[in-house]
């Protein structure tokens, strides 16, 4: 079974400042650009981004994973949906979100046979695949939620890890979830401030 | 039909009703300049691309319609960024058109190659790159759409030569349907629920303050401001960006708030119980000490553009929508909520705009004694000058003159700095969309080139720009394009050697350390150069002669005019709140003898 994401990911993955944000933007030259420049400018840095067509070639799914308080990411959503070339964009909850990620691995330079049988009984008990094997390394895959391949690479560590590739967050929201958290596809109002000045009114429920 | 591009172009401009194009043509751009030949579209060649983008600008301020600005690649377009971004900063709709290489060369580091889309991403509300011909009408429907619809502002079409010089057949986007915006879908109507917790805001205020904003007169929503302030009696302070949104002269109109705003728009925003705040956006310029602003007021908040409302401060009631619209909306509100007539055109007797019986607005607090307090503070804290007989020329005198001896629809242009400062100040500004001046960027220099776009704009009006001397040696050279192209604009040079915004920073705040300032009265000398450059050169050094040369300026509509108006170099702008500091330290003047040196 599959830790819970948001249970583990201290330990390894994203702190709780991370947010994922998913757009839907349009499949055209720029369009990402315009997107990370949102973040850019204001010096925050991405933490990981994938992006590729969805069923509707016409359009494209942004997932972003990015390190930032509450109250800037809520201005930089608004900014995001002000894009001519965003169509829709979510802040995703982590409980409330299906997470996935990939991992690829060379690993095994130099290993005994023996602990290659260890490292191919680690992959099959992650579920991963070997995908490609010279001999004296193998190039392993694995997909699951960011903390299982943190534990994966953990341990699959000690075998010599000579190449690793992760492809970074993709999410949708969890069908048990009801309607994802912070979607803006009107114009909603939860107005925190974004210098942190004193806020008149009540306060918004912090996610945590 | 077969065109050319560059023709498909042109023709695409005129699909859109576009009369004039402000441009300087050059090798990226040279196919698209053939067929203006033969088009109706009036071309005005500047001497400067940047000044293209103002002249842009200017029109689209006095009109409400899109500017439109050409330019050829390279430095042609990185020469028009500064009026995109003054644009983009003040929600101004204009589209400007760059030529680029050929789709062929981009990215080879060809002679005059610059990404300018990816220059301008964010400091435009949308670019497009155009690579097929055949996209090109489209692409400009697509353009003129999105400048001129939800927030305006600044968009740019890049279109590389060899797609001006492709064949494509015409066409012309029969509806919004035809256009390929599908993430652009912007909302006017603000949400019911939100606009009657609003109303009753407004019934319940004590000391209410509508918070006028530049958003008023991009959504024409003037009548409607009038109407909803005569009839709940609330008083209107109108920012940089709204001056003439509300008539100075209505008995409701505080004035301007902010860092040089009088001390009665500026207190009673902090003393105020409710903001109503329209088409406004918690500028710095207008809160000051973000934290220290209006601390005992709720606020409404309303604006077309979503990512305004609680981007300063938290609003307890946002609609996003069009001014206008949900202004209509808000007084229907009240009045279901028992509002009645005005009970005049204004002033205090407007307060007692009586509820029907058992409503909520029955039950609404009298704002007779917010009103009195307001007179009360008007009377004590005017703004104020001393213009000493047979002494230095006061600035505000000027502006008063020219005031004074020009019609009241008078189309005023200023540049940025002190002169832009007392031009708001004491300028009577009564009629909607008659000041025009570079706010959020502060673009120096966009007083001249401006004021040309405006008088094209609408040449029926007098047009004066009032400038400083720093500025107008930015771009003073469109006044070559105003002599040739027959654009009679008048220029009245608040001339005080200095700039003067920053000198009066360094003697206040840097113990009269004055670092990089003074630019001399006579270098250059400005009546020579407005004469060499086809204007009127004139000068004036003491208050007896300002009425007179104001007088032989306004007498003159055959060529641009030139004053310059030696005016006293110590004098500052007051009232001023510091940088930084609390609307509540305003400074409201000089202190004891600091001011007659």
């Amino acid at each position: 079974m599959s830790p819970s994401s948001s249970a583990s990911a201290a330990a390894h993955g994203p702190a709780p400042r991370h947010h994922i944000v998913t757009a839907k933007v349009e499949n055209k030259a720029g369009v990402l650009a315009r997107v990370a420049s949102l973040f850019s400018r204001r010096g925050f840095n991405i933490f990981s981004l994938a992006v590729a067509p969805t069923d509707d070639g016409r359009f494209s799914r942004i997932t972003i994973v990015v390190d930032v308080e509450s109250a800037p990411l809520e201005q930089i959503m608004k900014q995001l949906d002000k894009l001519v070339n965003v169509v829709s964009i979510t802040e995703l909850a982590p409980e409330e979100a299906v997470e996935r990620e990939m991992l690829l691995a060379t690993v095994g330079a130099g290993v005994s046979a023996a602990e290659r049988g260890d490292l191919r009984a680690l992959v099959d008990e992650f579920g991963g695949t070997v995908v490609d094997d010279g001999g004296d390394r193998v190039t392993v895959m694995l997909a699951g939620t960011p903390s299982r391949i943190d534990d994966f690479e953990d341990l699959v560590r000690p075998f010599g890890i000579t190449e690793l590739q992760r492809t970074g967050l993709v999410a949708l929201p969890k069908l048990s979830a009801g309607t994802a958290l912070h979607s803006i596809t009107g114009p909603g109002v939860t107005g925190h401030s974004i210098t942190g000045h004193s806020v008149t009114g009540t306060t918004q429920g912090e996610a945590g | 039909m077969r065109l050319t591009g560059a023709q498909a172009l042109i023709k695409s401009l005129e699909m859109e009703h576009v009369e004039v194009i402000f441009g300087l043509p050059g090798g990226a751009i040279l196919p698209v300049y053939d067929p203006i030949l033969d088009s109706s579209i009036r071309h005005v060649l500047v001497r400067h691309e940047q000044g293209a983008g103002h002249m842009a600008e200017g029109y689209a301020h006095v009109t409400g319609r899109p500017g439109v600005a050409m330019v050829t690649s390279g430095p042609g377009a990185t020469n028009i960024v500064t009026p995109l971004a003054d644009a983009m900063m003040d929600s101004i709709p204009i589209v400007v058109i760059t030529g680029q290489v050929a789709t062929t060369a981009i990215g080879t580091d060809a002679f005059q190659e610059c990404p300018i889309t990816g220059v301008t991403m964010d400091i435009t509300k949308h670019n497009w790159l155009v690579t097929d011909a055949q996209d090109l009408p489209r692409v400009v429907a697509e353009a003129f759409h999105v400048a001129t619809t939800g927030r305006p502002g600044p968009v740019l079409v890049d279109v590389p030569k060899d797609v001006s010089n492709a064949m494509m057949d015409w066409y012309w986007p029969a509806s919004l349907d035809e256009l390929d915006l599908p993430g652009y879908n912007p909302r006017t109507e603000g949400d019911p629920a939100q606009i009657r917790r609003a109303a009753e805001l407004i019934l319940e205020a004590h000391r209410p303050v509508i918070y006028a904003g530049g958003g008023i007169l991009k959504a024409r929503a003037t009548k409607v401001l009038r109407e909803l302030a005569e009839r709940t009696g609330i008083p209107v302070v109108t920012t940089l960006m709204a001056r003439g949104a509300f008539p100075d002269r209505h008995p409701l109109c505080l004035g301007m708030p902010g860092m040089h705003g009088n001390y009665t728009a500026v207190t009673a925003l902090q003393r105020a119980d409710l903001l109503i705040a329209l088409g406004s956006r918690f500028d710095d310029r207008v809160t000051g000490k973000i934290s220290a602003f209006a601390p005992d007021a709720k606020v409404i908040h309303v604006d077309i553009d979503a990512a305004e409302l609680g981007k300063v401060r938290r609003p307890d009631v946002a609609v996003a929508g069009d001014c206008r619209v949900v202004i209509e909306e808000m007084v229907r509100a009240l009045e279901s909520l028992g509002l009645g007539a005005a009970g005049g055109p204004g002033g205090p007797s407007a307060t007692g705009a009586v509820g029907a019986k058992g409503t909520p607005a029955a039950a609404r607090p009298d704002l007779a004694p917010w009103i009195a307090q307001l007179r009360a503070w008007q009377e004590e804290f005017p703004l104020a000058y001393d213009q000493e007989e047979g002494g230095a020329l006061k600035p505000q005198f000027v502006v008063e003159a020219l005031r004074d001896a020009t019609p009241d629809d008078t189309i005023v242009v200023a540049g940025v700095g002190q002169h832009q400062m007392w031009a708001s100040q004491y300028w009577k500004f009564d009629h909607p969309n008659t000041w025009v001046n570079s706010g959020g960027a502060g673009t120096m220099g966009f007083a001249v080139p401006a004021a040309v776009g405006a008088k094209v704009g609408r040449p029926d009006k007098m047009v004066w720009a009032i400038d400083g001397d720093g500025c107008f040696q930015m771009t003073a050279q469109e006044l070559v394009t105003a002599s040739a192209e027959r654009i009679p604009i008048k220029v009245a040079i608040l001339n005080n050697a200095y700039l003067g915004m920053v000198r009066q920073w360094q003697e206040l705040f840097y113990e009269e350390r004055y670092s990089e300032v003074y630019l001399s009265p006579d270098l250059p000398d400005y009546v020579k150069w407005a004469e060499a450059m086809g204007c009127v050169g004139l000068k004036v050094e003491s208050a007896e002669e300002v009425a007179p040369a104001i007088e032989k300026a306004n007498g003159i509509d055959d060529r641009p005019v030139v004053i310059d108006f030696r005016t006293d170099a110590f004098e500052k702008v007051y009232p001023m709140v510091p940088a930084g500091a609390s609307n509540d330290d305003i400074i409201v003047g000089p202190s004891g003898g600091e001011g007659g040196r």
